[in-house]
Parts: structure tokens; sequence; C-alpha cells
């Protein structure tokens, strides 16, 4: 019998969370099997129950420390429809939207400048010594401040809004406990502008790598899917709230502008034994055929137009790339999370003058209900929030799809197939070749923390094999 | 008998009423002695011991002990500090203590003193982790006694304010709890405007009113505003340091 050698690439680095990669290879070294397997595990789903609904957006974003302020928002979002606010007061919806395009920025720059930068700039065969966030201070210092201070604004939009950079209490249900003062506002249109020449020159780096390397790009683990996200009633790019829209590989439209409460109706989860992220797919085509991929590409690719000027004409020069069929690159993520950036620099620009952010009016309860759904577009993909409560306030029921868990099926193919076209068949596997398939996992920017936050229906098995490859104990339990 | 009583705490000369206690005494004077079951309007019952002090050498709780002529008191010194942070630690470790996600951080008492003590990691004892329900029957308030230290203020308070003995102890030693007279808070009497349930009664995040939780902004809650105990201290601040 053949014998299979393991390649694991554990810990994967640069990315939020922790899991490895297994690549499995014969006696050619051709890739048999090659995995992302998330080994963390959180179980958030079932300790949240129990606990008053008013504590929820407050518990749910420890999931995270990269992006809390998206579960922060969704679990809010579903919490407003619990204690009946069908629609905020202007003040309140306008705060939660700069809280928000505040942490896509600054969770969006935290992954392009200290996560990515090295990859696209060094190379992916790089010294590894030096392709880190370390080497980008090193050779390109100017650069790196401006990664470092771009991050931080989006940080101090974040306090203002919810009171502190990270884990704040901002959004509650029905409003916000907060509005934004002159001086904050005042501080931060001083350094609006700073903000926007930088994010263009962040967006012209990822712009150029993936036109200056078009031929790689257009290889380097690209494969058919379908994508999904939220869009406005109008098809514009909206963050905070909109409908759904899917769309097949060719672009032809799966569903649209479907009320994100009836989620439940279009997408379902599946569980596989050897990873703790749940495999979401369209219920319509099946959980062979019906994964799909979400975040700043699938976004660009959903979406008909961005509302801001500047990043509305990033768009247009993204979308001719592909003559308007859906983008499939993985790599073209880079270039669409900092079309985003841009976007949501000028957004925040928008918000500061509104003197609505001003107002006192914080806010509004209607009748009692005893479910709450909150979606929101998360800087890594749509976010999905479900929760239940009983009479006596506490939660019963809670379900998170985070939008890693959407791109579980897309990173293992990513993964599959950058094995196979970078490893497969070589005598020699490098540093790296092994580094490409990080990269692959690395462009979609996966938060394997909060992918994690289920228990109870995660059937985790342990698999033992002999030295040939073969197995031989497999054992089974439900945590 | 004198009308006024002259003690020294930490060398500091301060001047008691007769029948005032230590602590009394050493508010009115501008010297922060830290506590968690006496609070202003209740009568001091002695149990949590945080404000234990020394007097003449030897440990008292000082918000039960009268003020006495030539009294020395010791409160600010590294044995008494120590001594506090290890009650304070013991209360942390005993319940289910989450200030992350808790609605009263900010402006609970414990959470505060464990920031004035200096007790930033659960770095002594191990965990209880104790199993306790959450009891949200009532329409308006909820129990959770994860949260609750039996500082029994909200007994006091129901008993002695509000006349109606909603809440007393139940159990024993380290089973020793806080329970409500009849099978849930909601088959209990208490009423939202009691002062039993009032905020500020309860140190901690026991009891809450609900769908309050969060409302106040972080930078502008309680101790936010003015950490624990320096509005005692305020008063020698403004006094020029003397009392």
């Amino acid at each position: 019998m053949a014998k299979t050698r393991v390649i694991e690439i554990e810990p994967i680095t640069r990315v939020e969370g922790h899991g490895k990669v297994t690549i499995h290879l014969d006696d050619h070294n051709n890739v048999r099997e090659a995995r992302l397997h998330v080994v963390e595990f959180r179980g958030f789903e079932r300790f949240i129950c129990g606990r008053p609904y008013w504590e929820v957006p407050v518990i749910v974003q420890r999931l995270c420390g990269i992006c809390p302020v998206s579960h922060h928002l969704a679990a809010s979002k579903a919490m407003d429809m619990i204690v009946g606010a069908k629609k905020l007061t202007p003040t309140a919806e306008k705060m939660r939207r700069l809280m928000h395009y505040g942490q896509i920025m600054q969770s969006h720059v935290l992954h392009f400048f200290h996560l990515a930068s090295p990859d696209l700039l060094f190379g992916f065969d790089s010294d590894p010594e030096s392709r880190n966030v370390i080497g980008v201070i090193d050779k390109m210092p100017e650069l790196a401040v401006q990664g470092v201070m771009m991050r931080k604004f989006g940080q101090e939009i974040i306090k203002a809004t919810a009171g502190k950079k990270i884990h704040g209490t901002g959004a509650v249900p029905g409003g916000v406990n907060k509005n934004l003062s002159i001086a904050e506002r005042d501080g931060f249109l001083r350094d609006i502008g700073k903000m926007k020449k930088w994010a263009h020159g962040a967006l012209d780096i990822a712009r150029k790598y993936s036109l200056d390397n078009l031929m790689a790009v257009q290889a380097f683990a690209v494969f058919n899917s379908s994508h999904l996200s939220l869009v406005r009633e109008d098809g514009a790019l909206d963050l905070y709230h909109g409908n759904l829209r899917a769309l097949d590989a060719g672009g032809n439209i799966i569903f649209d502008q479907v009320d994100y409460r009836r989620f439940n109706d279009y997408l379902m989860e599946e569980v596989k034994p050897w990873s703790y992220m749940k495999f979401p797919f369209i219920k319509s085509r099946g959980h062979i055929d019906g994964w799909y991929r979400v975040g700043p590409l699938s976004r660009m690719n959903t979406i008909g137009f961005i509302d801001t000027p500047e990043a509305g004409k990033a768009l247009a020069e993204f979308k001719n790339l592909t003559r308007g069929m859906p983008n499939h690159m993985s790599l073209a993520y880079h270039w669409a999370r900092m079309i985003e950036t841009l976007h949501c620099v000028e957004k925040i620009e928008e918000l500061l003058n509104d003197p609505d952010l001003q107002g006192t009016d914080l806010m509004v309860k209607g009748e009692r209900a005893g479910e709450g759904i909150g979606v929101i577009e998360a800087p890594r993909g749509t976010l999905f929030h479900h929760y239940k409560v009983d009479e006596n306030d506490l939660v019963t029921f809670c379900n998170l799809i985070v939008s890693t868990t959407h791109n579980n099926e897309a990173m293992n193919r990513a993964v599959k197939k950058v094995a196979q076209d970078h490893i497969s068949g070589k005598p020699k596997i490098t540093e790296g070749m092994l580094n490409h398939v990080e990269v692959a996992v690395r462009a979609y920017d996966p938060c394997l923390s909060c992918a994690t936050h289920a228990i109870g229906k995660m059937p985790l098995a342990i698999e033992l094999y002999d030295a040939d490859g073969n197995l031989i104990d497999r054992n089974s339990q439900y945590l | 008998m004198s009308d006024v009583i002259i003690f020294k705490i930490d060398g500091v000369e301060v001047s008691a009423k007769p029948g005032q206690t230590i602590m009394n005494a050493a508010d009115e004077a501008g010297i922060y002695i830290p506590r968690l079951c006496d609070v202003e309007g209740l009568e001091p019952q002695g149990s949590c011991r945080v404000c234990t002090v020394k007097v003449n050498g030897r440990t008292a709780a000082a918000c039960t002990q009268p003020a006495a002529p030539g009294m020395v008191v010791e409160n600010d010194t590294l044995e008494i500090r120590n001594c506090r942070r290890d009650i304070v630690r013991m209360l942390f470790h005993e319940g289910n203590h989450l200030c992350p996600c808790c609605e009263a951080s900010g402006r609970c008492e414990l959470q505060a003193l464990g920031y004035r003590l200096g007790i930033l990691q659960p770095d002594k004892y191990p965990y209880l982790q104790p199993v306790r329900p959450v009891d949200a029957s009532h329409p308006d308030i909820m129990l959770d006694t994860n949260r609750c230290i039996r500082c029994g203020r909200c007994i006091r308070a129901s008993r002695h304010l509000d006349h109606k003995n909603v809440f007393g102890y139940i159990g024993r030693g380290i089973y020793k709890q806080v329970g409500v007279n009849g099978k849930n808070l909601a088959q209990t009497d208490v009423h939202v405007d009691d002062h039993a349930v009032a905020p500020g009664i309860c140190p901690v995040g026991c009891i809450i009113q609900k769908r309050r939780g969060f409302y106040d902004p972080v930078g502008q809650r309680k101790f936010d505003v003015n950490p624990i105990g320096t509005e005692i201290e305020k008063h020698l601040k403004d006094a020029g340091g003397k009392k």
C-alpha cells in the first residue's frame, strides 16, 4: 500500500485565531488531500443562554478582539427586534454606522498593513526572517507608520462611539447610549484628509499588485463559486444594513433582496468531523454545490455600485478587470478590501459633517418580541446573529453564523488548489511553497476565533492512522 | 463626658462625636476606609470585614467600632492593605464575577475596590465557579446571585426601610446565599420602587433593574468619574490636606 506523508502547517501565521493546515502527500509527492483545520474552541452559542437579552451585545463581542464591533452591532440589531424598535432614531443609526465604518477601516488596515503586506511587498518566497510587519517597518517605515496611524484613527472612532477601543458598550437594544461631542467630531475632522490620502495610497498598492502580477493573481487560488452579501435596496454597497443577495459563479442571481430575517429559508449549515467550524450552504443548491464566498471580494461582486465618489470610481475599475463578471481570484480580496477602506473613510467624513450625530434622541422601543435576528456586513463578510428570548427576558436560543464560517469551504478549496499547484510533485518542499498555502488562507482574512463559537452540535472526531496512512481507529463524541 | 472625642488614624488627629464609629469619623475627616457591607442610610453590620483596621494593635471593623478617646487606628498600612486585598480577592474568586460583560461594571463597588487595591488579575486563589441560578421571574427586577457578595444591604434595606423582609440569608458557611421570601422574586411583594432594589443598595450586579443595562456610557459611569473613595478623600484635599 502506498504511504502517505503528512505535512502540517501549524500554526497558520498572520491570521486571527488558531488553525492549522494538513497536506497529505503520496509516494510521488502528489497532494492527495489538503485541509484547513480550526483547532480552537469557544462555545458562545451555549453559554449565552440563560443571560438577559440586554447583556448579549456586550457578551458576544468577546468572541473577537479584532472586529468585536461587528458582533456588538449584529447582536444589537437582533435586540432591536426584541424591544420592538422598528426604526432607530437618526442619531442612533448614524452613531452605529460611524462605529461600524471605524471598525471596518481599522480591521482592514490591520489585515493589509500588518498581516498581508509582507507577502505582497516582499514576495511569497522571500526571506521569512523579514517577511513580517517588522520587515515592513524596517524597509518601508513611512508606509508602516501610515498603517499604524490609520488603525489608530479607526480605533479612536470606535472609542468615541462605543466608549472603548475594544469591547465597548455604545449600542444598546433600541439605540445607543451616547452621541458624538463637538470636540470629538472636530478632532476627527482634523485628520480625515490625511486618512483619505493614505487610504488612496493603500488602494494603489493593492490595485497595482493585482494589475502588475495579473497572470499570477489570475492563477493563484482561483476557483468558481457563488457570492453572498447584504446589498442596499438600490443595489449599493451598505455595510450596516440591507437585504441578502446571492450570485452564482456566472453572475446570475440566486436570490435577491431577501429580508435577512428570513435567512433560515435560504441558508443551512453542515457540520464535519474534522473542524470546529460549520459549513454553511445555500439551501436551494444543496450541501455539495451550495457553498459560497463572503467578504470584500464577494461584496464587490454582488453590489451594483458604491455611493461614495472615490470608492465608486475604484469599484468601476475593479469590475472592469473581469468585464463585470464575478471576480473569483482569492488574491483580489486585498484590492476589494482597500476599496472598502476608502469607502469607510469617505463615509466617516460624510457622517462627521452630519449634525444628527450631536442629537440627543438616542433610544426607541416598541412592542416586545420573542425572537430577534441581526445581520451586518462585518469586515470579513456577512454576519448573522439569531436569538430567542423568553418572557422573563432571558436568552433561550442563540445561533451565530460568522463571516469566516461562510468562507470555510472556499478556504479549504484555496488550500487544496494552492497545494496542488505549488507543492504537488515537487521533489523538495520549501518554506516558500508552504507560505503559498498560508497566503491563500490569509487572503480571506479569516478570524478563526470568531468562527468556532458553537458547542453541542459539533462531533469532534479523533482519527488514528498507521505509518502507511491506514485509518486504524476512530472515536467521536458530541461536545 | 466631652462632646468631642479625639483619636488618631495613621498618625492624623481626628475628632468624633460620642457614638460615632471610626468609619463615620474618618469619612468626615476625609480619610477613606474601604467598605462593602456598609452604606449610608443603613445600620452597619460589620460582616464583610473589608473595613478592617487595627485599633490599639487589635483588628476591628471600622464600620461598627465606636470611636474612643486616645484610640490609635491603623488604616492605610501595608499589613491592612494586604488583608483587605485578600478579602476582596476571595469575594471575586468565590462567586462568578465576569466584569467584562457585567452591566454593573463602572458602578460596582467590588470592581472599584479591586482597582483601588491593585487587584488586576486572578493570581492567588482558585475560582470556585459555583453554579447559581438567575431569578428573572419578576417583570422589573432580576436577581443574579452569581454576583452576590452577601453584604446584606438588600436584606437590611428591605427590613428596615421597606418593612417587607423580601430578602434574607439562606444556607450556612460557603453555601450561605441571599434568598427571597417566596418561591421566586415574582412571588414576593417586592416593587421596583423599593429601597432594597434601588440603585446603590446592591454594591455589585446581583440585584438589577431590568432593561437598563449599559445605559451609562463608558467614561461617564459612577466610578469612571470618581474612583471609589475619592469623594470622601476630596474633603481632605479641600481642607488643604489637614483635618
